[in-house]
């Protein structure tokens, strides 16, 4: 393939352009353009359904667009048929909002999981991905535990585990701190951190939780309506002048919203 | 304006309105019937391609949970079944004077219709219910998009051990339960009625033939089939929450119910052709 600027080592990992999609006569993304640098986190906002998870699931194919591209590394994979996407599957961890962990597995053949699936692992390699990938959540000697003994935040740990068993190069992760305190938040958003400076990985994180998007972000990109309504870094972000964009940050309802209230 | 009235007289036309609801539920109807073909499609290419060692492990898992556990309750079915086609059936052979004869008719009756669907009706329960609501609760709780993100197809790893467990373990439980259920009439009969042994067991051989087992054999392994389609269909298009889980659980046992009984009506009467094409003196099997 030849090198052009879409797949160029310094273009875009992940590329959306003009997508479209719709539930019914629901319209979720409306048009949207959006660009994920390599080796960075960006950090995904915007009020809850406005299509934050839909973007995501769009890159690892679980939703295809209705019109409209998604590239990755220059090359187009919405059009892929199934089994032409696995080999890109692989190449992505993914944090689901629920964790996602399969019930009747415990801890350690969750994160095993994906190396079973890939195959040409030795048993040994796999109790060293799984003790070593548990130590970096920080919750090493938990492979016997069951996922329905674990609390909300170590399952979420685990499901990072998982997530980057197989080393990937993008992780996805969707409200990863939702339904956490915030000191358990707080060790999500260090996890991610941690896994950006120290592995490299390229991060895309959909959260409406403002004080985790400030701390993990490198890019922030608001969605809005299907679109993307803003980008730039934390500290811009903070300085937008953009009204909306402000009332979202700051978590203040409009006056629209607070009248309807008054009229309960 | 005009046209919102020329509208608003479409929809309150009764008939047009009666026609639009027609239409609606064949659309509906096809679409189903295209998906579920679709699934069952990719679930017969999964058991021809896509078996490997983790599914077969799967497969040995499903049918100890599926076969082995449902036993005893398959037997308490069939047993009390039996008994019961004894209580009712001796004294009515009793008066016309063939109360000795009733061993046949209880046996034909267990083997060829009454223990396999009753079976299946047992097992559309029983396993139909805790298939829809497993791949079900995993669907809302997202484990089968964290499959496919795995690269794993969840056809394969969930749906196709499933199946092939129901498949190759209905027709067990329903010799099971044929078994048990002939021996709940021959208690009956021989415990409580007075028949002598050997008149019982000589009339039940003479009522059966291989032919008859089969066909009661090949009437499970479909029930088995629809069982586990429906059940794995429901539970992966079920809707979210925990009342999405509970419908498709309700649809998945109606559905897997009619079907049964719709199955054993065109199984009876295609088994019965091919038993007159193969001996057509014999009376017929119906």
């Amino acid at each position: 393939m030849p090198i052009t600027s879409e797949n160029s080592p310094d273009g875009p990992v992940i590329r959306f352009e003009n997508v479209h999609k719709r539930f019914g006569s629901l319209v979720v993304l409306n048009g949207l353009d959006l660009d994920v640098p390599a080796d960075r986190t960006t950090v995904v906002i915007g009020p809850s359904g406005t299509g934050k998870s839909v973007l995501l699931k769009h890159i690892v194919g679980l939703l295809r667009p209705d019109s409209g591209k998604v590239y990755f590394h220059g090359q187009r994979i919405d059009n892929l048929p199934e089994k032409e996407f696995e080999p890109i599957r692989k190449r992505f961890g993914f944090l689901f909002q629920q964790s996602a962990l399969f019930d009747s597995m415990d801890v350690g053949e969750n994160i095993a999981f994906p190396l079973r699936q890939e195959g040409g692992f030795t048993e040994l390699q796999i109790t060293e991905t799984i003790h070593e990938k548990l130590s970096i959540v920080g919750l090493a000697g938990s492979e016997r535990k069951m996922p329905g003994d674990l609390s909300g935040g170590q399952r979420k740990r685990v499901a990072l585990a998982r997530a980057m068993s197989m080393n990937p190069e993008v992780l996805l992760y969707d409200e990863p701190t939702t339904g956490l305190d915030p000191i358990r938040s707080d060790v999500i958003n260090e996890l991610i951190l941690k896994l950006q400076k120290q592995f490299k990985v390229t991060g895309i994180v959909v959260t409406h939780d403002m004080a985790s998007a400030f701390k993990v972000a490198d890019h922030i990109v608001m969605l809005l309506h299907g679109k993307i309504v803003y980008r730039g870094t934390a500290d811009e972000i903070r300085n937008c002048p953009d009204p909306e964009v402000q009332r979202f940050i700051q978590g203040r309802a409009s006056v629209a919203e607070l009248d309807a209230l008054d009229r309960l | 304006m005009e046209q919102n009235q020329t509208s608003r007289r479409r929809v309150t036309n009764p008939i047009t309105g009666f026609l639009a609801v027609i239409g609606g539920w064949t659309v509906n109807a096809v679409q189903i019937m295209g998906d579920f073909g679709c699934f069952l499609f990719s679930i017969i290419y999964g058991i021809f391609t896509g078996l490997n060692r983790r599914t077969i492990r799967e497969l040995f898992i499903q049918m100890y949970e599926m076969g082995t556990l449902s036993i005893p309750v398959v037997m308490l079915g069939g047993g009390f079944i039996g008994a019961v086609l004894a209580v009712e059936a001796y004294p009515q052979f009793k008066a016309i004077g063939a109360g000795n004869r009733v061993g046949s008719v209880i046996v034909i009756s267990v083997v060829k219709q009454i223990g396999p669907v009753l079976t299946a009706v047992m097992l559309a329960g029983r396993l139909g219910g805790s298939m829809t609501a497993e791949l079900g609760t995993m669907r809302v709780t997202e484990q089968i998009d964290a499959l496919r993100v795995m690269a794993a197809d969840p056809v394969r790893t969930l749906v196709v051990p499933r199946v092939l467990a129901c498949i190759i373990m209905t027709p067990v439980l329903t010799v099971f339960s044929d078994s048990i259920g002939i021996l709940g009439g021959w208690l009956i009969c021989v415990g409580v009625e007075g028949v002598r042994n050997y008149p019982f067991w000589h009339y039940a051989q003479t009522g059966m033939d291989m032919f008859t087992v089969l066909v009661g054999l090949i009437k499970a392994f479909f029930f088995g089939l629809v069982i586990s389609t429906i059940a794995c269909y429901k539970g992966f298009r079920c809707g979210n929450g925990a009342r999405g889980v509970g419908r498709a659980c309700t649809e998945g046992f109606v559905a897997g119910f009619c079907v049964i009984l719709l199955a054993n009506f065109i199984l009876a009467v295609m088994l019965n052709n091919i038993y007159i094409m193969l001996w057509p003196n014999q009376p017929s099997i119906l």
